[in-house]
């Protein structure tokens, strides 16, 4: 293995032994450019044990390393130069909550003490399943005894006039993050494209750094996979007061500009000024290398309950994979089939139940939460709706029971409305305070809940 | 209290002492003697009704304002044409025991005297006609023997047909004080109902309604056999007693009429027999009766025979229900009393007072009582009527037919403080009263004591004493000098000196040495009880020595063979309803209904029933009373205190607080023979739930009135705001649509919560952190408590109140339980649960309960939980 190039900062030199809790200094870069192997590399018996490969460094992947731990030769591989991070939190970091060293969620001490071997800036060019072997982009091998795809998503870059001009950015990884943060210091207009979760946060940081940003989507209401209308409301008049200028219903045909951009055009002609693009208007399941090797893809990377690809000695996990039809976009099932993979290399017999899912966000400083159903045929709805107060409380029932909930607003109930999913308990008697959370069930209910 | 005015309390008959400030709660006057300083809640909570809010402040006329001139000129122009077209007995005056005896004795004088009719009467007949039948009879003279100290020396007070604890509070304390200084003292209620007035009593005898004269009858059929008459007393100053005697019924016959166990019953009678000292009190229960006359008359025998009448602690005791009457029965204003006690039959009498008003008109005979008169208004018999502080189209039984008598009467003038009434609705003329604090005269209590009502307050607006009111009408007809007076001592003046025409001793109401009182003296008079001759004792007990007014000087015992109640049950009508009065209202609440206080402790119009008669009546559900006469819908409360087929609804809820409560509309209109007073307290009726699709409650800053559905009762709950109790049958989402219309105001935001398929809608608007409405509309009547809601009214709503306001509902008060687990909403007491079951990791209580297995941040407050497991004792 080739030398790696010397470390900008901070990072932990090839061989160093970091301290078990030292962290990365605060306001510091957090590159790993060193593999952060050979303290981590052990000798004696675990030389023979099984080889286990991660590739990608996301939340998912990150998990999944740290899970299989001690019992395996764990060698966790990622395209991004950073420490493993918590790209979550890239939205913090845009708004200013937090600096870049708050989002490490594996420091170079941790990763040592949970023996992992770290690689960042690492591309895999190409598997040989055969021979179990990873290709590098740099020409590296790596073998493998059981290989953990966790590759994630690519955010989605629309095909228009212009996209690829400087200035037009994705907003998906922590360099993209540094750029806009570069463009914002500027100052001046930018044009977020896409109202989603992502398209939001992005236009909420940029405009906290002091650009006028306008928010341009496609459909009639914000985050409408998440939101109804009313909710969507709120969150666009909070958006508004927070200058977010919002085209909806707004269709983009080209971004504007020679060598730079300088605007976003719109089908009805009209241009809207920007130094910065962001395009925010989705993600796919990164899956070009599975496909090239071979394995069986849908939208994802198709795996069975143990989150096992058509490869048995293949995983694959988080946003990549595609489990019982469904790829997921959030943290905690990605999380979950983290846990699920490295529990069954370690030789477990674990299955991946998809729970229901719900969606716990922060938007522009609202609390968005939603999980199950939202809507239905034949459900009934219990809705709390406080205009000026910002809050909106959507709750459906099939057959007297909890089927779905969507908080704008306050979350903090959250976790409940969740269990009262999960259990699928007859709300006879709670719906009047549904709403307003577990301090206003009655005490039978809540006895009978425990 | 320092400049405080005396004056007396304006409720019921017990007439207490008032001082009063117009910037002060009032205290009672520890000098008066009804009460020595003793106030009831209403009393005590009449300074919150002294506020202007719904005060009529000027005259109309068809609804417009007008002068007083143009008021009075059309009121004198409609009784003249009337009167010149139809006789007088077209024309009638319907008058009220709320007034004081000065606008009593001038109403009186006009209608009497000058507009030649004898078509006066007084809402009184409603509460005290037959009291005054049964005086009459025995005594010759509409008198109460006795004082209310006898209440004070008496060894045995029967309570008859009157919940003294709530409907004569001070009375009531009274008693109980002086059985707490003497324990062997006996209290005995008669009353179809187990009301708080049972609460302290050694026996209550649960009769049957309307069955009172059964129950005295037969106690003198008992006093007889046990030789209990007093035969001095007898031979002395009482008619022949044989023919009631003989009308009594055997202790059996009595029990059994009664619907009482002949045991109890004879009990009773041994405790009346044994004990000489003994005061019958009664009232309403015994008065609105179609026996109501023969009542009184029953127990009034059992006194007279045993002499046990105008003596210390013992005598009939009849208890007024309103502050003024005995005023009113004092001047005379019913239709079948002349004025002064004096009396048609006695031709001296009749001449004298003509001679003395100057009124050659002076109406021959007897006129129309309360319920033909309005008959008589429906048939047009009587075309021009002027009502005086009452509100007879909600208080008179059929009161459907009221309404409409009123509606299609040529003329209808009406007096009153308020400016909307039932009655007051239907006026052509409406003349500004003044109220009570306002205006300035006299009141007598049910022991004979004239007290002066002071004013403390401005007249408001353009309000008038209403005598002033009638001596324009009487000057306008053009007998100006009959009614020239300067102010309520000129009239009590002339009405102390009418009591004195051809008297001598020769009736017990002579006031004529109180004709004589200069201003000075009359304002500055103390409580008097009458008589008060211008010779001769005062005040104190009377009939004890005998002395009767009737020509031979003795007393009548009137014979009172048993009538049954004037419409029997059947199956269709099955229930026998009572109506009555309840603790902290007074009649149609047009004062009382202003104090949140006072409306806190029934709020809404109650039916009650008892359980075993309730079969499809849901406790706190809607119930429609219904009889042969009309329907009314009330509130249900199973009451194991009344008699078994037996309902009760007070009578107090009019259009402004309740339309659909009020009950008088259900009333049978059947009256005693006699007293002409109606059976209020027997109808027969049957009572089905009420079947409302939808249950709700508005809560307001402002009184949104009464249409807002089709059952709604309206109260006033302090500092401004309303509470609204709705019902209705419609679709609960319209309803909800349609009320937040009402409310709807630019200005303010609204917050809402809706479960549209259970029918729940609540919504509330909030304009600048205050509190402005709240809607709640649900499928049943179980809708959150008010109280937390209105408590709400009164603050800045904070963002976390603001954010569960809707629940309608402070949280559940039971000890926090915090999440551990946020990721997947795990509580402490969870964790705590499965770690006493065993598990005694982290990673155990994880897979037990899925604490920590998420982001893991939890993990060492569950390793704190897990302390005491891990670390050996």
């Amino acid at each position: 293995m080739d030398p790696a190039p010397l470390p900008r900062t901070n990072a932990p030199e090839p061989g160093a032994r970091v301290e078990a809790g030292a962290r990365v200094e605060a306001g510091a870069r957090v590159e790993a450019c060193a593999r952060v192997e050979a303290c981590a590399r052990p000798t004696g018996p675990d030389a023979r044990a099984m080889r286990v490969v991660v590739v990608g460094a996301g939340p998912a992947g990150a998990r999944c390393a740290e899970m299989l731990g001690a019992g395996s030769a764990v060698t966790l591989i990622g395209a991004e130069p950073s420490l493993p991070y918590n790209r979550v939190a890239l939205s913090k970091l845009l708004a200013g909550d937090v600096d870049e060293a708050d989002l490490v969620t594996h420091g170079a001490a941790r990763l040592a003490a949970l023996r992992v071997a770290y690689r960042p800036a690492t591309r895999i060019a190409s598997i040989d399943r055969e021979a179990r072997i990873l290709r590098t982009d740099a020409g590296d091998d790596v073998s493998y005894d059981r290989l953990v795809l966790a590759l994630g998503s690519q955010a989605f870059r629309l095909n228009l006039p212009g996209a690829s001009l400087p200035g037009v950015s994705m907003y998906r990884t922590l360099d993209e993050v540094r750029a806009m943060l570069a463009a914002a210091e500027l100052g001046g207009d930018a044009v977020v494209i896409g109202g989603g979760l992502l398209g939001l946060e992005a236009a909420y940081g940029l405009a906290l750094r002091g650009m006028r940003v306008t928010v341009v989507h496609a459909v009639d209401r914000l985050m409408e996979r998440q939101l109804d209308m009313p909710a969507a409301m709120l969150l666009a008049r909070r958006l508004a007061r927070q200058g977010i200028a919002l085209v909806l219903s707004g269709s983009t045909e080209a971004i504007e500009g020679t060598g730079c951009v300088t605007g976003v055009r719109l089908t009805d002609a009209s241009v809207i000024p920007a130094s910065l693009v962001v395009m925010a208007v989705g993600i796919r399941p990164e899956v070009t290398l599975a496909r090239e090797a071979g394995l069986d893809i849908g939208r994802g990377v198709k795996v069975d309950d143990a989150m096992r690809t058509s490869d048995p000695a293949i995983w694959a996990v988080g946003e990549c994979a595609e489990h019982d039809g469904q790829c997921c976009g959030l943290v905690a099932p990605a999380l979950a089939q983290a846990e699920i993979a490295a529990r069954v290399i370690g030789g477990e017999d674990a299955s991946y139940v998809a729970a229901a899912d719900a969606t716990a966000l922060k938007v522009a400083g609202a609390g968005v939460w939603s999980a199950g159903q939202t809507e239905g045929l034949g459900a009934e709805t219990i809705v709390y709706h406080d205009p000026d107060g910002e809050e909106y409380r959507k709750f459906v029932l099939f057959d007297g029971r909890l089927v779905g909930a969507m908080l704008y607003g306050e979350t903090r109930d959250a976790p409940w409305y969740q269990s009262l999913i999960g259990q699928g308990r007859e709300l006879t008697g709670l719906r009047g305070t549904l709403p307003f959370g577990p301090a206003f069930a009655t005490p039978e209910f809540m006895e009978a809940a425990e | 209290m320092t400049d405080a005015v005396r004056t007396t309390c304006p409720y019921c008959g017990v007439g207490c002492g008032v001082l009063a400030r117009p910037d002060k709660p009032v205290q009672g006057d520890p000098a008066h003697p009804a009460n020595f300083g003793r106030l009831c809640s209403k009393g005590s909570a009449l300074s919150e009704t002294l506020s202007l809010d719904g005060r009529l402040l000027y005259p109309q006329i068809d609804g417009v304002r007008a002068t007083w001139d143009a008021a009075l000129d059309r009121v004198a122009t409609a009784f003249r044409d009337t009167i010149a077209a139809h006789g007088p007995d077209s024309v009638a005056l319907y008058v009220s025991g709320q007034l004081l005896t000065e606008d009593y004795y001038a109403a009186n004088k006009l209608a009497k005297g000058f507009l030649g009719t004898a078509n006066i009467d007084s809402n009184s007949r409603l509460c005290m006609a037959s009291a005054v039948v049964g005086h009459l009879r025995a005594f010759g003279e509409d008198l109460v023997p006795g004082t209310y100290v006898d209440l004070e020396l008496a060894d045995l007070v029967v309570l008859v047909g009157s919940n003294t604890a709530w409907c004569h509070p001070v009375l009531y304390q009274r008693i109980v004080a002086a059985r707490a200084e003497r324990p062997w003292m006996r209290v005995v209620v008669v009353d179809p109902r187990r009301t708080a007035t049972c609460e302290d009593a050694d026996m209550h005898l649960k009769l049957a309604p309307g069955s009172d004269v059964a129950l005295y009858a037969g106690l003198l059929g008992y006093l007889r056999d046990a030789a209990l008459g007093d035969a001095a007393y007898l031979a002395a100053h009482v008619g022949d007693p044989a023919a009631a005697l003989k009308a009594t019924p055997t202790i059996a016959e009595a029990a059994l009429l009664c619907g009482l166990d002949e045991a109890l019953l004879t009990k009773f009678y041994r405790w009346f027999a044994l004990t000489p000292r003994v005061v019958t009190l009664f009232s309403q229960g015994v008065n609105q009766s179609s026996a109501g006359s023969d009542k009184a008359n029953a127990i009034i025998n059992a006194h007279l025979f045993t002499g046990r009448i105008g003596q210390p602690g013992a005598g009939p005791f009849s208890v007024t229900g309103q502050p003024n009457a005995m005023g009113g029965r004092e001047v005379g204003a019913l239709a079948n009393m002349l004025a002064g006690h004096l009396e048609w039959d006695r031709p001296d009498e009749f001449a004298a007072l003509q001679a003395f008003w100057g009124a050659p008109n002076l109406a021959a005979g007897p006129g129309l009582k309360a319920i033909p008169l309005f008959e008589a208004i429906r048939e047009k018999k009587v075309r021009a009527v002027w009502v005086i502080a009452t509100n007879p189209a909600v208080s008179l039984p059929a009161g459907a037919t009221v309404r409409a008598a009123l509606a299609g009467c040529d003329f209808v003038a009406v007096s009153d403080c308020v400016r909307e009434s039932d009655t007051m609705d239907l006026a052509h003329v409406r003349l500004p009263a003044l109220g009570w604090g306002e205006k300035d005269g006299t009141v007598t209590n049910s022991e004979r004591v004239i007290s002066r009502q002071r004013a403390f307050l401005e007249a408001p607006g353009e309000a008038r004493p209403d005598w002033r009111a009638v001596a324009g009408v009487a000057a306008r007809l053009g007998h100006g000098a009959a009614f020239a007076w300067n102010g309520p001592a000129e009239i009590f003046r002339e009405h102390a000196a009418v009591t004195g025409l051809v008297n001598n001793g020769r009736r017990a109401f002579d006031i004529s040495g109180l004709a004589g009182l200069s201003d000075d003296a009359y304002a500055a008079m103390a409580p008097t009880q009458w008589p008060c001759p211008a010779d001769g004792a005062r005040g104190g007990r009377l009939l004890g020595g005998g002395c009767f007014t009737h020509a031979d000087r003795r007393a009548r015992m009137v014979p009172t063979p048993f009538r049954a109640p004037a419409h029997a049950v059947s199956p269709e009508w099955p229930l026998v309803l009572m109506t009555g009065r309840i603790r902290d209202q007074w009649h149609t609440m047009t004062r009382t209904g202003k104090s949140a206080r006072l409306l806190a402790h029934i709020p809404e119009p109650v039916l009650s029933v008892h359980p075993d008669d309730a079969a499809g009546l849901e406790n706190g559900g809607l119930g429609e009373v219904a009889s042969a006469w009309g329907t009314a819908v009330m509130r249900l409360r199973h009451d194991t205190g009344l008699r078994r087929g037996t309902v009760f609804a007070p009578m107090h809820w009019t259009t402004r607080f309740c339309p659909a409560a009020r009950v008088n509309g259900a009333v049978n209109p059947a009256v005693d023979p006699v007293s002409g007073q109606p059976e209020l307290k027997h109808t027969p009726v049957s009572v089905r739930a009420w079947p409302a699709a939808w249950h709700g409650f508005v809560l307001a800053r402002e009184n949104l009135g009464t249409d807002l559905a089709p059952w709604c009762a309206v109260l006033p709950v302090g500092d401004g705001v309303w509470r609204h109790e709705l019902a209705g049958r419609g679709p609960a989402e319209a309803a909800f649509a349609r009320l937040g219309g009402k409310l709807a105001d630019g200005g303010a935001g609204w917050l809402a919560l809706e479960d549209a398929a259970r029918g729940l809608h609540r919504a509330a608007r909030v304009r600048e952190g205050r509190l402005m409405a709240v809607l709640f509309i649900g499928p049943d009547r179980v809708l959150p408590p008010r109280d937390w809601l209105i408590s709400l009214f009164a603050e800045t709503l904070s963002p976390a109140t603001r954010r569960v306001m809707l629940a309608g509902r402070p949280a559940e008060a039971r000890a926090a339980d915090p999440y551990v687990c946020v990721c997947h909403g795990i509580g402490e007491r969870a964790i705590r649960r499965v770690i006493e079951d065993g598990c005694d990791t982290v990673e155990a209580v994880g897979r037990a309960t899925k604490a920590g297995t998420n982001c893991g941040s939890c993990k060492p407050e569950i390793r704190a939980l897990l302390a005491p497991v891990l670390e050996p004792a």
